[in-house]
């Protein structure tokens, strides 16, 4: 294409490209900016003096940090694994022919769709200690037996893993999906010819062809789930005991309810790291191809 | 209608290269044909003469005015594409009218030109249907019609009836003779298909991997192809070639491979004892019962296409192919008895003809 | 009769599939047609309709038809303005030099990668020094910046299955390339605009962190902000979240069932390339 032509292209992602670099590069750019000084929101008389390094060395000691950084490890490890294991059971259903499969797919895109704080809600309301619909199903009338789910830091983990597993399944269901249907009709019918059983040809077909597929619904699945805030915040405000403290609620807190925007950028920063270097294995370790394949 | 000229005009797509160095002249009204194999560049000059794509080298001159600095808006040339690429969401008078209205010709104007075009191409009932309730034929009339009602100085034509079934193809190909018989415009056509080359062109450039390997009128590259790509390429069944050389016998040059010898006529000297290919098309080949000097064959296998029968026959280890009448009656396995005449023959050298 | 159990299995399956999606959401939302004592009974009831208090006490005293209006002024606006600039974008990347576009696409799908929390300090002091929290285009700006790269993205994709020989005749008959993008390509692109709205608007009608720290005022806060702080006088009150929950997800759950084929090839394309 020509010159002029380019610049005609490159003219319409303008607007585009001017809006991301100031709603998101400068943001960011000014978080890392932020990070290296001391601010308090609310004190204005305090200044922000240039504290360096300060903020990540507290980080590094704090053990409220370190705590909440575990518990977004085990948060991340657990339903990115079981979402992946469910999403995959889903796409395989549905990508089978059979009656009622629309509404099937209706069925799971509903968590996806409907707001994260709704559903925090509800798994509040389903895991209430007194009347929750989980605990009648477990134990029945018998009330005494109930467990306070979000009152106890280890259940209260359990729950907000639970709640988003629920939600978001559906979401790497549908990205699994798209690999899934890629895979054409005939090759599963020349493998039942030659005699493959179900699992067989799930092992030797299916689970090859759909590794990239996977690959992009873990990769997005990690990312997101480093981002978790709404779900801690609405059913456990990051308790009890900080057992649900996950990375961004803390950061929140810190940030916004005690007013340490330095500290709580430098938080925010080191949340950016985590996830940027997250990416960056996956692009290194699944190699740039496959993203370009499917950009 | 103009005079088209293209100078040295070489492109490139990374590292392929897609044009090189190709010369051609159209006159004014006349109707040249580009034929090649797919990937022989040939659509890729269609694009860079409309100006939808750069060329990196070399000049397209209209009336002997360079247009490369123009946008295809001002070039003034109308195109149709292999896909006729008719607008689906405008109804068959809006596509006709489309070029018109961006010219800004007056409404009436428009709507003058539209009807005359479309009763001229019998697409009158279509004029308020959308391109997807017509049928395969009935698009292409309106591609068509949408070229031809701008009147421009230029036609360019890609692949138009590849996509049209067999025997609405030859119909249509009449009708683009005639259509141009009526409007002696000036037109670029681009085909793979050789008949249509033969039957449509005043001139066919047949080209090969991005250069123009003979540039003249259709009889010429039938009976004198410029190299073997040409000479195989064109004619169906393809033309045998022989390798072999010439050696001296009794005074004359006579060709010969380890299987069977060849007389020919007017054999440059120069070729003694030269590995060359000996070209001779299977219409030339005559199966005879006289005895007169012949060559013995056996016979391989026959296609019999109906009208005619092809006969697939082995000498040694040379194969041909030569054409038989329908009611001619031969077997597999049969001995036959050939005659070829030597003024039939071509000659050629490392590919490349010898007169 | 192997097949047959083949076939009961896998129906079971389907069944308890559709059982963990739809239960619990079925059973929270219709708490929101109960009375205040069915909703906290023991035993609970499972799907028990007995009045409609908690829409009348969630409109009347919480104001909840005021979130709803907010929640449609912002999303809303956001999807028109991620929509315009994102078709052009898109259009734009489908047909640049694909090492070019590749570069591009990726620098901005990148910037649907970063945590909100790394984002929203330092937007928040803007809106603040602007002037803007608690306004609607305090939220609607960043809301673009956030549904923008899966728009562009989406919308690349949907274009570049478009055949360019569109374009290519409509240049031939005389159009600029503006003129072909306004005349031939854009309205022939409703698909994919279409597609790129409805998830971009899902988007951002769900969104919550930003909403929180923008908007602190009741009178602008967005459907999620409300739900997720509605306050009892002593107890939570249950009926009017779920009463309002049902009203700011049925548009949704509506909008899931009329354009599932849609939504899944958006996603899906997303993934795989389309």
């Amino acid at each position: 294409m020509t010159r002029k032509d380019q610049s005609f292209f490159l003219t319409l992602l303008v607007p585009v490209i001017l809006v991301l670099l100031l709603f998101i590069a400068a943001p960011i750019g000014q978080s890392i900016f932020l990070s290296f000084h001391r601010i308090i929101i609310g004190l204005p008389q305090l200044k922000t003096p240039f504290v360096g390094l300060d903020n990540y060395q507290q980080l590094l000691t704090d053990p409220v940090a370190r705590h909440s950084f575990w518990i977004t490890i085990i948060f991340v490890a657990t339903t990115t694994f079981f979402e992946l294991l469910i999403g995959l059971l889903l796409a395989l259903m549905i990508n089978q022919h059979f009656p009622g499969r629309g509404a099937l797919r209706a069925c799971i895109l509903i968590p996806w769709a409907i707001p994260t704080v709704v559903a925090a809600q509800m798994w509040r309301f389903l895991l209430n200690d007194a009347y929750g619909m989980v605990n009648y199903a477990v134990f029945g009338s018998e009330t005494s037996h109930y467990i306070p789910w979000l009152a106890q830091p280890a259940t209260a983990l359990v729950a907000i893993i639970i709640a988003d597993i629920w939600k978001t399944s559906s979401f790497a269901a549908l990205l699994i999906l798209a690999g899934l249907q890629v895979i054409p009709e005939e090759i599963y019918q020349a493998a039942k010819v030659d005699g493959a059983v179900v699992w067989r040809r799930f092992w030797h077909i299916t689970w090859p062809l759909i590794r990239p597929a996977l690959l992009v619904a873990l990769l997005f699945r990690t990312i997101d789930a480093f981002r978790v805030f709404d779900i801690a915040f609405v059913m456990t405000q990051g308790g009890p005991a900080d057992a649900t403290n996950v990375l961004q609620l803390y950061g929140y807190k810190k940030m916004f309810v005690e007013g340490w925007m330095g500290y709580g950028s430098t938080i925010s920063v080191c949340i950016f790291i985590m996830v940027l270097s997250l990416a960056i294995i996956y692009v290194r370790m699944v190699g740039r191809r496959l993203l370009e394949a499917s950009v | 209608m103009a005079s088209l000229r293209l100078k040295g005009i070489s492109k490139r797509f990374g590292d392929v290269v897609a044009l090189s160095k190709v010369d051609l002249y159209v006159e004014e009204g006349e109707f040249c044909v580009l034929l090649g194999p797919s990937g022989c560049g040939k659509s890729t000059l269609l694009q860079i003469v409309a100006g939808l794509t750069p060329q990196d080298e070399g000049s397209v001159l209209v009336d002997g005015q360079p247009i490369d600095q123009l946008t295809p808006r001002d070039r003034d040339v109308a195109m149709v594409f292999q896909s006729y690429a008719l607008y689906p969401h405008m109804t068959v008078a809006q596509n006709l009218g489309f070029g018109l209205r961006m010219r800004g010709l007056t409404k009436n104007m428009i709507e003058k030109r539209v009807l005359e075009m479309a009763s001229l191409l019998g697409i009158q009932e279509l004029l308020n249907r959308r391109p997807k309730e017509l049928s395969g034929g009935q698009r292409q009339r309106v591609a068509m019609g949408r070229a031809l009602v701008r009147r421009p100085k230029l036609f360019l034509l890609d692949e138009p009836l590849s996509n049209l079934d067999a025997r609405l193809r030859v119909n249509v190909r009449l009708e683009l003779k005639k259509l141009h018989e009526q409007i002696q415009g000036t037109i670029l056509y681009v085909t793979h298909d050789q008949v249509e080359a033969m039957t449509l062109g005043d001139k066919v450039v047949v080209m090969k991997e991005g250069r123009g390997c003979q540039i003249d009128p259709p009889e010429t590259i039938y009976e004198r192809p410029a190299d073997t790509f040409v000479a195989t390429f064109i004619g169906s069944p393809a033309m045998n070639l022989f390798k072999g050389k010439f050696a001296r016998s009794k005074g004359h040059l006579i060709f010969f491979n380890k299987n069977f010898s060849l007389n020919a006529v007017d054999v440059p000297s120069h070729l003694e004892g030269a590995d060359v290919e000996m070209g001779i098309r299977p219409e030339d080949i005559k199966v005879t019962h006289g005895r007169e000097k012949t060559l013995g064959a056996k016979v391989e296998m026959i296609s019999n296409v109906g009208a005619e029968k092809y006969i697939h026959a082995r000498i040694g280890t040379t194969s041909l192919t030569l054409r038989a009448a329908r009611e001619a009656f031969f077997q597999a396995g049969e001995m036959i008895s050939l005659v070829i005449d030597p003024l039939k023959l071509h000659i050629f050298q490392k590919g490349k003809r010898v007169e | 009769m192997r097949k047959f159990l083949k076939k009961l299995g896998f129906f079971i399956c389907i069944t308890l599939a559709a059982i963990f999606s739809l239960a619990p959401f079925l059973l929270f939302v219709s708490s929101a047609f109960k009375t205040q004592t069915q909703v906290t009974a023991i035993p609970p009831r499972w799907l028990q309709a007995g009045s409609l208090e908690f829409f009348h006490s969630a409109i009347a005293r919480h104001g909840i038809l005021q979130y709803l209006m907010n929640s449609i002024i912002v999303a809303g606006t956001a999807t028109l303005v991620t929509i315009s600039l994102g078709t052009l974008a898109g259009y734009a990347l489908a047909r640049l030099p694909r090492r070019l576009a590749q570069m591009i696409l990726m620098g901005i799908l990148a910037c649907a990668m970063f945590p909100q929390i790394a984002i929203a300090g330092p937007i928040w002091r803007f809106m603040r020094f602007m002037g803007w929290l608690n306004t609607y285009q305090g939220l609607i700006l960043p809301y673009v910046s956030l549904t923008l790269p899966l728009a562009v993205w989406i919308l690349s994709l949907f274009f570049r299955e478009m055949p360019e020989e569109l374009e290519s005749a409509a240049r031939v008959d005389g159009c600029t390339r503006l003129g072909a993008l306004m005349r031939v390509i854009l309205p022939l692109s409703a698909p994919g605009v279409f597609t790129a709205a409805i998830l971009s608007f899902i988007y951002a009608w769900n969104e919550f962190f930003l909403a929180l720290l923008i908007m602190t005022d009741p009178l602008k806060q967005t459907m999620p902000v409300g739900i997720a702080l509605f306050q009892g006088e002593h107890t939570i009150p249950w009926g009017e979240i779920a009463a309002v929950s049902f009203i700011t997800t049925a548009p949704l759950v509506l909008m899931v069932l009329l354009f599932q084929r849609r939504i899944v090839t958006g996603l899906s394309a997303g993934a795989m390339k389309g």
